[in-house]
């Protein structure tokens, strides 16, 4: 069972593929190039949103497909829920 | 699967349709009764009634008529019954869709009232459509299908595997010759570097900076704050896309790994030569499906992920979809389920010849889900207010 996939090595956040409960040790993947990769959730993750997969500060920019997708609102702990209550858009 | 041939009717001008449709189209809104009346009468019409054509000007009207013509002219059309409220317009674009060879005929309702219009119409849609029932299919080439795609609702899985699904259909596709679309010019904001990249030469890459900026400009001039109520949607949230350039790395998925973007084209113009070309166009999904119809585009691939219902009455729209919740909640919408790339149940490369098998079938003459449902959303893009 794939519980995450992050698109490439070097991404900030994983994507769930199934719905994440909160103390679950998860088993993801880079898709780029198979590898493997566990996290702790902290937080209920539903299936499509986003767990970090590492910790962030106020300011830093997230990584998605290697490509920035937004800056941190509020600081954010590896395994922690990423959506639009701790990250935003730098457009517009 | 033989992803060669299809089967498709050759219209008159050497174009191939999937669909043999007879439209009436009316050029305002205050035909549209005239024209719902009159595909009421005659069995196998079918009328396109929309909200505008009154007091139009500059370039408005002109994507007004481009879009009229441009849809009575879509190869998936064997005739066009035209009603407008006055002949000068009408004529307009009886006269653009008779280009292409096909029958068309104009009617204008002043001077003759709504009855002997209806009356009049229904005699030559009567006609039109017994004629083109016995059109026959022939064996095309894969490179004379027009393939456009758009995405919507979009949410994470639309970027692992939906849209990346439409990628790889579209790279086998551009290798064959085809002529393929995309565009949504907002949608490509925080990717836009990656599509310019992917330009062929310096020409097009000006003209895809110009589109993308022009569209820029619109927003920082209207919008109220940062338009994150709109973009992403409230759909896109709910799916985990938090972003703007989150939702647009996502979206440009869909133009694969090796097509090159060939060509730059503004709302409904149609493309000169085969290959991968960008339309300047909004990411409102019926708006943008109708542009490409008007641009001559004979099916389209649809990717969603919170599961976006829309059809098009004269482009089958194929729905595909990766998200496990909506492919069985809403599993009356979608043509083909990628879910299984979500576990790694199959590769991308199947998922990718598991679209193009439905696409065959699809120009074949299989009814896609919106057209079995009923989805004719006919939306025409406005630039601004009426005179």
């Amino acid at each position: 069972m794939i519980d995450f996939l992050a698109h490439e090595k070097g991404d900030l956040v994983g994507v769930a593929t199934v719905d994440i409960k909160a103390g679950q040790v998860v088993k993801g993947v880079y898709m780029d190039s198979q590898e493997p990769v566990e996290v702790t959730a902290v937080m209920d993750i539903p299936l499509g949103h986003k767990i970090a997969l590492a910790d962030m500060k106020t300011g830093d920019t997230v990584l998605k497909y290697s490509t920035d997708i937004g800056k941190v609102v509020a600081p954010i702990r590896k395994g922690e829920h990423v959506h639009i209550h701790n990250m935003k858009t730098k457009r517009w | 699967m033989n992803i060669h041939e299809f089967l498709g009717y050759r219209r008159e001008n050497g174009r191939v349709g999937v669909r043999n449709h007879v439209l009436i189209l009316p050029l305002d809104d205050l035909s549209n009764a005239s024209c719902e009346a009159v595909a009421n009468n005659i069995k196998g019409t079918m009328a396109l009634p929309h909200p505008y054509g009154r007091l139009q000007f500059g370039a408005d009207l002109d994507l007004h008529f481009a879009t009229l013509i441009g849809t009575g002219n879509n190869p998936n059309v064997a005739a066009v019954v035209v009603i407008g409220i006055e002949d000068v317009w009408t004529i307009r674009v009886v006269e653009g869709i008779a280009k292409t060879g096909k029958p068309v005929i104009g009617f204008g309702i002043e001077k003759n009232g709504q009855h002997t219009t209806i009356m009049r119409a229904s005699r030559v849609a009567q006609e039109y459509v017994q004629w083109a029932s016995e059109k026959q299919r022939e064996v095309c080439k894969i490179q004379e299908l027009w393939v456009s795609t758009k995405c919507g609702e979009s949410d994470t899985t639309s970027g692992i595997a939906s849209n990346p699904t439409v990628g790889n259909a579209f790279d086998k596709l551009y290798e064959k010759g085809c002529t393929l679309l995309f565009g949504e010019t907002t949608e490509v904001t925080g990717g836009e570097h990656l599509v310019a990249a992917r330009c062929r030469d310096e020409k097009v890459r000006g003209r895809f900076m110009f589109m993308f900026n022009r569209y820029q400009d619109v927003i920082n001039r209207h919008k109220t704050s940062d338009l994150s109520d709109s973009q992403p949607t409230k759909g896109n949230i709910a799916g985990g896309l938090t972003t703007i350039e989150e939702k647009a790395l996502g979206n440009i998925q869909k133009i694969g790994k090796k097509c090159m973007v060939d060509g730059v084209l503004d709302k409904a113009e149609e493309p000169t030569g085969p290959g991968l070309w960008f339309m300047d166009s909004s990411s409102a999904a019926a708006e943008m499906v109708t542009l490409a119809a008007a641009a001559g585009f004979t099916v389209h691939l649809f990717p969603t992920g919170q599961g976006n219902i829309i059809g098009n009455p004269i482009l089958p729209v194929i729905k595909l979809s990766a998200n496990p919740n909506t492919v069985r909640t809403m599993s009356e919408h979608i043509d083909v389920d990628v879910s299984g790339l979500l576990q790694n149940e199959f590769t991308l490369d199947t998922a990718g010849d598991m679209l193009l098998e439905m696409m065959i079938r699809t120009a074949n003459g299989r009814n896609t889900c919106a057209e079995a449902l009923g989805h004719h959303e006919f939306v025409l893009t406005r630039l601004y207010e009426s005179a």
